[in-house]
């Protein structure tokens, strides 16, 4: 289901990745999720989390220990890239 | 001497037990008295020696360590009844409504506390507050009135504050409560929010009293030789008699009553000791009335322990005195008065290349300004000047002394005003020592510490290692700040007479002959190279202002924008050059070709084009160069063609004046019409209001449009020949709207963006009727501050402005205690190399810094870039 549109509970539900304020998420493959961690020099709780009850991350169907790349419309930059680690929750 | 640093692993907080008080206590203290006659403390007294000691010389009794060394050791006080632990009166009160009065558990069944026992485990487990279960049980528990382990009925218990515990009528002694106390299991503590490891619910009922070390309490000897004791050892020496009394009385076997009542004076004097603020005790006093200073009284509050010494601490090397305003010296310096300079110093190391200077400093000593307070040799001696023989000394040193100089010209200190709000708070200025008792500084750094000198005090502090001075220089010095991160213009710069000044000197038609052009030349610092005369009038030569002015500008300055006289003409299609007000400036190559200099030029705080283009294109320094020279300059063309303002300026002819009392009538006629049709019912509503406030509305759209039109009347005789006028429309200080207020009419005042009505009933004053909703009888000001304010107009008036002061205070805190929250929230963020924000954990805060990565300060007042200015820079001509 990754990056489906549809939610993870069922037909007819409201589907938040469609909404204008919900910016893009998207799940990194492995070997993208570790050049993340190279890039920055971190490790994965360095990063910015996310629950994995939070509803973007059921829809687009991510699981715990994944790592999200978040493209975001920026007042400053136009687009910016965020990246954020799913964990319990 | 040297001492291994410990590593704070973690700090856990319990009670202490009685055996642990006894452990850690090295004597009993059994006598009240503190010295002997021949004035040597008393063994097994309060200031017994083995307590530790404050006496220099002397060595300690239990660890042999000397003063300043010996931290001091505890003592004990064995209580002869046991006394409620005021701090813990509240938590004693829950565990005995919470528990059995006969067999000690909590008052629920097993099912629950198994239920709790378990929530608790979790949360330890997790690292969670397990003790905020405890609340809940105590509420539970609290409400049983027969338990369910026992069958006993229990009784309810109250707790008179501070420290008495009654069931139904009876009292419970100290003795009775510790008894319940210790009956507590381990496990039912757990869930009443005590962890038995570090702290069993009886230890909160005191039957041994820790005595401070003498280090915590030292006495201190008056010049008379008397010796006065710490507040803290009173209030021991006042423990220690009771306690004598009381057990002296307890085994003569005294009447109940008697032993009674001291049990309990022995309970108010250490529930005192602990905290003498508690109500409904009456504080402890000295001798004196002075209400003692005891435990709490130390730790509490803004002098106290945590806010007072260690939040903020008290400083060497500062000082602190009245602000005054000097024109002449640069925005880098400060004027510092003689008297401070010669107590604050710098310490310098003597090298073959400063000894002699550095001699005759020594030689000069603390009394005579560039001299010296001390000398320290290289084996760490310290010789104060004013008792040395200073001509020995100097002779004595030798490369690798230190010497302890005045301060003097040219050292950089750093300067605060407080409230330190944002970084530009405290700036680090170079010193000129000046005579007279103020600290000295430039106009154009008033608006970064919000300064102004009715009487504001700043703080001074010498930086005393060479790396502090070079930091504070580099990163902190005035000319490095005047670009503000707030919104990447200038927060540095002209002010007021500044920009009045510019603008006269600038203006159109300003000629100046060679005596006068010199002469302004001079005063701004600059070498009088005139340029060629602009032009020759029966053989004199004269010079335009805008030729001085550009004198200042550096070469290639290319700039072009609208002068902020410009905004409030109304052209309808601007002419440029040949604008009638001079408002369209032209800078070519460093040379002001048209337009007058005002707000838009360099005025501190606002978008002022020329200062803003020669800090970002050429630096802090020629910035620095430029403001001095202007300013000066500015105050020096003012002097020079005068300028004065007063009330005469808002003079207007009669004619006028009663024009405006036309409009005015004619207003309060429309109004009394629109209240008639209101009230015949007739009035048509607006979508989305009530019938009252469409009303509301029109009343005030119509008595905003009289004032504007008073205004506008009023206006036409306020020209830029009105001194008044220069200072709003050049934006130096005050605005049109003050001044059509001050010449044509106040207008309507409001109190939350209502017109007012509040007061008497159905009325604002009782010189109206009820119900009148007339322009006057709520709040609609007709006379202008010149003419005067009738009484009601004048009440009114303060209605609307006490709501002002009220904001202001009630914003004041408000952002004050956000910027705090905010601080210690960012406090330990920073964008390392990579361009990502972290914190001290190295926890990615933002991928790159604001997204762009842009340092605010260098953007064009918020925007990255801006691609106009950029082609005008490099292709010299106008864009728009
Ligand atoms: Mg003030
Ligand atoms: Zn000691
Ligand atoms: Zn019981
Ligand atoms: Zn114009």
């Amino acid at each position: 289901m990754t990056g489906g549109g549809k939610s993870a509970e069922g037909e007819g539900e409201f589907d938040v990745t469609k909404h204008q304020l919900v910016p893009k998420h998207e799940v990194l493959s492995k070997e993208e999720a570790k050049e993340v961690l190279r890039r920055y020099q971190v490790k994965v709780h360095q990063l910015p989390r996310i629950k994995a009850s939070d509803p973007v991350v059921k829809a687009i169907g991510a699981k715990v220990g994944d790592i999200l790349k978040i493209t975001r419309d920026s007042p400053t930059a136009g687009k910016t890239v965020a990246y954020r680690y799913v964990v319990r929750g | 001497m040297a001492r291994l640093p410990k590593l704070i692993d973690g700090i856990s907080f319990g009670l202490l037990s009685p055996e642990e008080i006894r452990k850690m206590s090295v004597t009993r203290i059994v006598t009240a008295d503190t010295y002997d006659e021949d004035g040597y403390p008393i063994e097994r007294g309060l200031m017994d020696p083995r307590l530790g000691v404050v006496d220099p010389g002397l060595r300690c009794r239990t660890c042999g360590m000397r003063a300043g060394e010996c931290p001091g050791h505890f003592g004990r006080i064995e209580l002869a009844r046991p006394v409620i632990h005021v701090g813990y009166a509240g938590v004693i009160y829950d565990c005995l409504r919470a528990t059995c009065r006969k067999c000690g558990r909590i008052l629920l069944p097993e099912e629950d506390l198994d239920y709790f026992r378990r929530k608790v485990e979790d949360a330890r487990a997790t690292g969670g507050d397990w003790w905020d279960y405890s609340k809940e049980v105590i509420s539970q528990a609290s409400k049983v009135t027969e338990c369910p382990h026992c069958g006993e009925k229990q009784l309810r218990i109250k707790l008179e504050k501070p420290t008495t515990f009654r069931e139904e009528k009876n009292r419970l002694t100290p003795s009775d409560v510790r008894e319940r106390l210790e009956r507590i299991t381990d496990s039912d503590a757990m869930l009443l929010g005590i962890n038995p490891e570090v702290a069993r619910p009886e230890w909160m009922v005191l039957t041994v009293l820790p005595v401070p070390p003498v280090t915590v309490r030292p006495s201190i000897t008056l010049e008379t030789g008397v010796r006065s004791e710490d507040d803290l050892t009173h209030k021991l020496v006042d423990v220690i008699r009771i306690n004598q009394r009381l057990s002296e009385n307890i085994e003569a076997g005294a009447p109940h009553l008697i032993v009674e009542d001291l049990w309990e004076l022995l309970q108010y004097h250490v529930t005192t000791l602990f905290d003498n603020q508690v109500s409904g005790v009456p504080p402890a006093r000295h001798r004196s009335g002075r209400t003692l200073r005891t435990l709490a009284q130390r730790l509490k509050g803004k002098e106290g322990r945590f806010r007072g010494n260690l939040s903020g601490k008290r400083v060497d090397f500062s000082a602190r005195t009245v602000i005054s305003p000097d024109p002449c010296i640069s925005i880098n310096e400060i004027g510092v008065p003689e008297y401070i300079a010669k107590i604050l110093t710098v310490p310098v190391r003597v090298t073959k290349y400063n000894i002699e200077k550095i001699r005759n400093l020594v030689r000069r000593g603390p009394e005579v300004h560039p001299g010296a307070n001390y000398v320290i040799s290289p084996d760490g001696r310290r010789y104060d000047l004013r008792y040395a023989d200073r001509e020995e000394l100097a002779e004595a040193i030798q490369p690798g002394f230190i010497v302890e100089r005045h301060l003097m010209d040219g050292d950089v200190v750093l300067f605060n005003r407080q409230p330190s709000l944002h970084r530009m708070s405290i700036m680090a200025h170079e010193v000129r020592v000046m005579p007279g008792r103020t600290f000295r500084l430039n106009l154009c750094v008033c608006p970064p510490y919000n300064a102004d000198f009715d009487g504001d005090e700043m703080n001074l502090h010498v930086p005393q290692s060479r790396e502090a001075q070079a930091e504070a220089r580099i990163l902190m010095r005035v000319q490095e700040q005047i670009l503000s991160p707030r919104f990447g213009g200038p927060i540095i710069g002209g002010i007021q007479d500044h920009i009045t000044g510019l603008y006269m000197l600038t203006k159109r038609g300003v000629w100046l002959n060679r005596e006068q052009a010199q002469q302004l030349l001079a005063a701004a610092g600059i070498e009088p190279h005139l340029p060629k005369p602009a032009k020759k009038e029966g053989g004199v030569e004269y010079w335009s202002g805008k030729q001085i002015f550009s004198m200042l500008l550096p070469k290639g300055l290319n700039l072009t924008y609208k002068a902020k006289i410009c905004e409030t003409q109304e052209c309808a299609r601007c002419l440029k050059e040949n604008c009638p007000i001079d408002g369209y400036v032209v800078i070519r190559n460093g040379e002001l070709i048209s337009g007058v200099m005002d707000e838009r030029s360099c005025k501190a705080l606002s978008r002022c084009e020329v200062l803003d283009r020669i800090v970002k294109d050429y630096g802090s320094d020629e910035a620095r160069r430029f403001l001095d020279r202007a300013t000066r300059l500015a105050i020096a063309a003012a002097k020079m063609f005068g300028f004065t303002t007063g009330i005469a300026d808002e003079d207007i002819p009669k004619e006028a004046r009663e024009k405006i009392e036309e409009v005015l009538m004619d207003a309060s006629e429309k109004v009394k019409k629109l209240i008639e049709v209101y009230e015949r019912g007739e009035l048509e509503q607006l979508p989305g209001r009530s019938l009252r406030e469409t009303l509301e509305m029109r009343i005030m759209e119509l008595l905003t449009e009289a004032r504007d039109k008073a205004g506008e009347i009023a206006e036409k005789h306020l020209g830029l020949d009105n001194q008044a006028v220069i200072m709003a429309r050049t934006g130096a200080r005050g605005s049109m709207l003050n001044l059509t207020q001050m010449a044509g009419c106040v207008g309507q005042q409001s109190v939350r963006g209502e017109r007012l009505s509040r007061g008497y009933r159905g009325r604002t004053l009782p010189h109206f009727k009820v119900g009148d909703l007339g322009p006057r009888a709520r709040g609609f000001v007709e006379s202008s501050y010149k003419k005067g304010l009738n009484p009601t107009e004048f009440f009114f008036h303060a209605m609307g402005g006490r709501e002002g002061l009220v904001d202001t205070a009630v914003r004041t805190a408000q952002s004050g205690y956000m910027q705090r929250r905010l601080i210690n929230a960012l406090q330990d963020l920073r964008v390392e190399h990579d361009g990502t924000v972290r914190d001290d954990h190295g926890h990615i805060i933002q991928f790159e810094y604001g997204e762009d990565r842009v340092d605010p300060a260098r953007t064009d007042l918020g925007k990255a870039v801006n691609v106009d200015k950029i082609i005008e820079k490099v292709i010299g001509v106008g864009g728009s």
